[in-house]
């Protein structure tokens, strides 16, 4: 039972589909219901030590969970495991634009910064293809990112906020740590978010 | 047993990791992987140990019916390495990444493929299986996408319009090949493992890899078959 678990787990994890604790029941454990509890644990500890990830729950009330990377970030291999080097290279890009403007930004804010990347939502892009599916479609279901309607804007607009395997995979710091090098400042250079970063 | 005390470190979590998202990573390019792991996490780099790197990491996915397993390519004869599950009983491993229909067509693919001489199916062979699936008739424009998509996952590669098992394909389904198509596919008469592309004698119907056969007639002036020293009537490549 543990290793159909895992497997399961592994699986759906290739496609960064966060995993509902109803799927693993029906699909995996069925009739061992009683023994959820310790198969999870075991399945678990079996990932840690064996794959290196680690089974979290990023939603408490309607359980859903993801496997994040357990290893510690390899230099240039921050949030990837495989090769969607450049894909995480735009994310990686995102979230600290993200960050380092407040937790929180306009999608109109995000597409003008991307627009200096020479990064267009309306434009095929030669690396990434369609931007707008990639950034507020695929980033959003792999949890990336969260996006949420502002109220009463019409025509309606969108915040950007880092999504709970953002939060999980990688730290305020580490992206910080990554603008300052991209700038070649010291990250205590940016008071505020340096602070929010060694609170973190 | 000695590998199994063996624990496993960061840098073999971290190999395993990557091997598993390249779906089939080659020779070269895992022992790069191999020394970067140990480099990025302080372990110990054992130049020439690759396969005892892997023999550790396979110790500990022998209980999960897993294993990183080595498959000479049959175009280029180099050494690949993919994960592969064991306790597999079909095409599970697409199962998750295909349609009903889309796997069905893979898998009459397959068939012809298994059942040819050479080891290819032509286009033409594949897009007329399209007409005659169960699940639902394919449009041949539609198995042309789909047989793209299985070039570009690595399933089957193309080569003049004709399609083969990719080598991820036949390391990841070795057995479950060997074990569904046994009175069809063939066995290496050389090397003993699954031979997709093959040379066969015409008189005894043993079969070889090109790579193979192209190593056991080297220098031989009159090239006969190992099992039944019938004149081999093939040139050898």
């Amino acid at each position: 039972q543990v290793s159909e678990l895992v497997q399961f787990l592994l699986v759906k994890d290739q496609k960064k589909i966060p995993i509902k604790r109803a799927d693993m029941l029906k699909n995996v454990i069925r009739e061992y219901r009683n023994a959820y509890a310790e198969i999870v644990r075991r399945a678990d500890r079996i990932l840690q030590e064996v794959f290196g990830l680690q089974l979290v729950e990023i939603d408490t009330k309607r359980h859903i969970y993801i496997l994040i990377n357990n290893l510690p970030h390899a230099e240039g291999q921050h949030l990837c495991r495989g090769k969607e080097k450049e894909e995480m290279g735009l994310l990686l890009v995102i979230l600290s634009f993200i960050f380092m403007k407040g937790n929180s930004v306009k999608d109109s804010a995000l597409w003008e910064f991307l627009h200096l990347l020479r990064v267009y939502p309306g434009k095929q892009h030669s690396v990434f293809g369609d931007v707008r599916k990639l950034v507020t479609e695929e980033f959003v279901r792999q949890k990336y990112l969260e996006t949420t309607p502002i109220p009463l804007t019409d025509p309606p607009e969108f915040k950007f906020q880092w999504g709970p395997r953002a939060e999980k995979e990688t730290s305020k710091k580490d992206v910080l740590n990554f603008v300052a090098k991209m700038q070649g400042k010291d990250p205590a250079f940016w008071a505020s978010q340096y602070s929010e970063a060694e609170a973190n | 047993n000695n590998l199994m005390a063996a624990q496993m470190t960061n840098a073999h979590r971290r190999f395993l990791q990557v091997l598993m998202s390249n779906g089939i990573t080659e020779g070269s390019e895992a022992r790069k992987l191999h020394q970067h792991c140990c480099e990025t996490d302080k372990v110990y780099y054992a130049h020439d140990k690759l396969d005892d790197f892997i023999s550790i990491i396979n110790s500990h996915l022998q209980p999960l019916f897993m294993q990183i397993r080595k498959g000479i390519s049959e175009d280029d004869g180099r050494a690949h390495y993919a994960v592969v599950n064991l306790a597999e009983t079909e095409v599970t491993k697409m199962a998750s990444d295909y349609t009903e229909i889309e796997l069905e067509l893979f898998r009459k693919t397959m068939d012809l493929i298994i059942l040819s001489e050479n080891g290819f199916a032509s286009s033409t062979d594949i897009l007329n299986l399209a007409d005659q699936l169960k699940t639902k008739k394919m449009k041949k424009k539609e198995a042309e996408q789909v047989l793209k998509v299985f070039v570009e996952d690595k399933w089957l590669s193309e080569k003049n319009g004709e399609y083969t098992l990719h080598t991820r394909c036949i390391i990841e389904m070795e057995q479950y090949i060997l074990s569904n198509y046994q009175d069809v596919a063939r066995k290496c008469n050389i090397c003993r493992s699954l031979a997709i592309q093959s040379q066969v004698c015409e008189s005894c119907g043993i079969g070889m890899h090109l790579r193979c056969v192209r190593k056991y007639f080297r220098g031989q002036t009159e090239p006969r078959c190992p099992k039944c020293n019938e004149f081999w009537s093939y040139d050898t490549p």
